[in-house]
């Protein structure tokens, strides 16, 4: 939802990022407000991903020039444990597996670190178990969940459960959600998106990053933003989006040139 | 990240400390003369001497094993000092009798020697250099007929029992290093718990390097007699030195009728520097005979340390009915190398064996599991369940598994199972995203990997083992 006294969250102003000396970002600006929901769509390479984990300080991109602003505090000079830490969350694309530890365990472990640095209570196992199963049934989670190895085995939907589900625990600021929806069926889209709805607030934001229209019945977004050769091209509300279903990529891209051209 | 990484990647070897103690060390070099110094330095019978000597004799025909997936400089034998022990003055009747520098020695690698302080249901042996210096809770063991002391001793309070299985497991010519040290060992612990009882405490021996130039050949028996069982510990730690230092020990394990023996090892021994300058050879024959029907053998493994670990621990499944099993956790880092394994010998019937060993390597180590699986043709409904997983931590180290299956009889059941895995970039960049730092990242990841071994140590082991490999891995991640 758009607040009209929402303060500034996160401010990327021409960010340039490469990997193994290629450019994939080129002069990024994104600007999001608390409150709000944004949706960045766009071709496959066109450096989605890219920016989500640039964000999140991932160690194979090199930040080549540009600022990132997250609450007033110079993202990029955090390390990603600091990012995450200061309210940075980025939900995977492809959560990792780790065999033999314990979701709760790894869940308690994260949930008890981001305690420790706001300065509150950490919990023990007990009081835990009891916390996290309360966040589960807003995902519709099976208590088994507890008991596995991290994703070790999870299918598609549950991993991308268990992904919303740290969201739930560790309430950050900022959350981005990376292809979230991929190889979801439509059920399981509709209990993690009604999941993400019920942790959207006024004082925190969301960023979607999608190929999908589908995604965008469930969460509205404020803004859909469309992404092109490492820079956002376009932004327009949530028609955009149903626009961009209908039409393709290909008119955003023509658009763009001929407004470029008109300009200079 | 990479300057907390680096940190603590320079932290030192904790165990590396020279104890500076007066010590005895015979002049370097092997022969018949030293051995016969050897034997009459600890008063010992004729027929051990002649055990000694001819083992010396088959060693001398025998080349050192090239099989092993393992480099390093041709050992120079005759530049070894085969015997080195601290001055003691008299035989002493009590722990407080024990040179306190020894004392401090162990207290400062946390095995208080006073049963006062010691660690509470633990009998400990320590053995430093050559010799054992102290065995605690004895007579509280001596109550219920367990023998708990040092091979010496044993030689000469219980000759019977250690003539009656002293290489009886491992023949004096099982291999080069076993000869070797049939030839020359100097001290190690003897156990033997009798007929139908339950040992009432861990019994445990924490094996010291302390002088440059020596070797460490330790020879340690266990016997556990009808329907009696043992939980056993050992430990081990030497000085940072420059040099290598050459440990060959044997350990016989025996259980008869329905016995249980249980012996877990962590050791620590000096693994070189980040160069792969010193650290420890590390030659060891370990086996069991589970000789009675439905008896059981049980060897669990943490190894991290030493520049070179040659070792397979191993179960002959004689008695119809018994259980053999190796659970192990081998760690290399910088330049260390590890041959390790097991092997499963079925020879009576219904016998079943279980392997899980993990290799994590980083560094530039390379990490080898070799394991042989054999089911005479005797063995008739033989099972065995190997699981071999490797780890990968980092881009220049290596891990490789031999699995070895010989079977003679075709009602066995055998499987094999194997994996590799590396914590890469993307796995820590996960743990990362959440907060959680790099330390608190590779101790969990790696603590999962070895669930099922460390499952298997005995508490306080396991608390330690858990340690040492977060502290070991630190840094080799990034």
């Amino acid at each position: 939802m758009i607040y009209a006294d929402s303060k500034v969250l996160l401010e990327v102003r021409g960010l340039c990022a490469s990997v193994n000396g290629i450019e994939i970002l080129k002069n990024l600006d994104f600007t999001v407000r608390s409150g709000e929901v944004h949706a960045i769509m766009g071709q496959n390479g066109s450096g989605k991903s890219t920016f989500a984990k640039v964000l999140a300080g991932h160690p194979s991109y090199e930040i080549t020039s540009g600022s990132v602003r997250f609450e007033g505090k110079d993202l990029l000079a955090l390390t990603a444990e600091d990012r995450a830490r200061a309210g940075f969350f980025l939900a995977f694309q492809y959560p990792i597996e780790v065999p033999g530890v314990g979701n709760s365990q790894f869940l308690r472990l994260t949930y008890n670190t981001l305690q420790k640095q706001r300065g509150h209570e950490e919990l023990d196992p007990l009081e835990f178990d009891d916390f996290v199963r309360e966040k589960m049934k807003l995902l519709e989670m099976s208590p088994d969940f507890l008991d596995r190895s991290v994703n070790e085995g999870f299918s598609g939907g549950e991993k991308k459960r268990n992904e919303i589900l740290q969201m739930a625990l560790l309430e950050p600021h900022l959350a981005i959600l990376d292809e979230t929806d991929s190889g979801l069926d439509i059920d399981a889209l509709r209990i993690v998106a009604h999941g993400v709805n019920q942790l959207t607030t006024k004082n925190n934001a969301m960023v979607m990053v999608t190929h999908y229209q589908r995604l965008l019945n469930y969460i509205v977004p404020d803004y859909v933003h469309v992404m092109e050769a490492g820079r956002i091209v376009k932004t327009g509300d949530k028609s955009l989006a149903l626009e961009l279903e209908t039409r393709g990529y290909d008119w955003v891209s023509t658009d763009t040139q001929v407004a470029a051209s008109v300009s200079a | 990240m990479n300057a907390a990484l680096k940190n603590l990647v320079n932290q030192p070897y904790k165990h590396g400390f020279v104890t500076d103690i007066e010590s005895e060390v015979t002049p370097k070099g092997l022969s018949e003369d030293v051995i016969r110094m050897i034997s009459s330095k600890k008063n010992e019978p004729e027929w051990l001497l002649e055990f000694r000597l001819t083992s010396y004799r088959a060693w001398l025909k025998m080349t050192e094993p090239e099989w092993q997936n393992c480099h390093h400089r041709k050992i120079d034998y005759q530049a070894i000092s085969y015997y080195a022990a601290p001055k003691i003055k008299a035989k002493l009747n009590s722990i407080d009798e024990v040179d306190p520098e020894l004392l401090r020695t162990f207290e400062k690698l946390g095995v208080p020697l006073h049963e006062r302080m010691a660690m509470a249901g633990v009998a400990v042996d320590v053995i430093f250099d050559s010799v054992s210096v102290a065995t605690t809770y004895k007579k509280k063991l001596a109550e219920v007929g367990v023998i708990f002391c040092s091979m010496s001793e044993a030689v000469l309070e219980h000759p019977e029992l250690v003539k009656q299985y002293l290489g009886t497991v491992v023949p004096t010519s099982d291999n080069f290093y076993a000869a070797l040290n049939s030839a020359v060992f100097t001290d190690g612990s003897f156990c033997f718990i009798p007929k139908g009882v339950k040992c009432p405490m861990d019994l445990s021996t924490y094996f010291r390097i302390n002088t440059e130039e020596s070797g460490q050949f330790e020879r340690t028996l266990i016997i556990a007699e009808d329907g009696a069982s043992v939980s056993y510990l050992e430990g081990c730690t030497a000085p940072a030195f420059s040099s290598n230092q050459l440990h060959a020990a044997v350990v016989e394990l025996v259980a008869l009728d329905n016995a249980d023996i249980k012996y877990s090892t962590v050791q620590n021994w000096y693994a070189g520097d980040e160069n792969g300058v010193g650290g420890i050879y590390n030659f060891v024959t370990k086996r069991g005979l589970a000789k009675g029907i439905n008896s059981r053998i049980s060897w669990t493994q943490v190894e991290t340390g030493a520049a070179i670990t040659w070792k397979y621990p191993s179960v002959v499944l004689l008695g119809d009915g018994s259980i053999g099993e190796f659970y192990s956790v081998a760690v290399t880092n910088n330049y260390q190398q590890a041959d390790t394994g097991t092997k499963m010998i079925h020879i009576g019937k219904n016998t079943r064996s279980t392997i899980v060993s993990k290799g994590i390597s980083a560094g530039k180590s390379n990490n080898s599991y070799r394991g042989l699986v054999k089911i005479a043709s005797s063995a008739t409904n033989a099972r065995n369940y190997s699981q071999c997983d490797s780890m990968l931590v980092g881009e220049e180290c290596g891990a490789n598994t031999f699995p070895y299956i010989q079977v003679l009889n075709n009602s066995a059941q055998v499987e094999h199972e194997a994996s590799t895995s590396r914590i890469g970039e993307d796995q820590m960049f996960y743990f990362a995203q959440r907060g959680v730092d790099a330390e608190a990242a590779v101790s969990m990841i790696i603590n999962g990997f070895c669930k099922d071994v460390f499952q298997q140590l005995p508490l306080e082991f396991a608390v330690e083992a858990t340690n040492l490999l977060s502290f070991k891995l630190e840094g080799s991640v990034g």
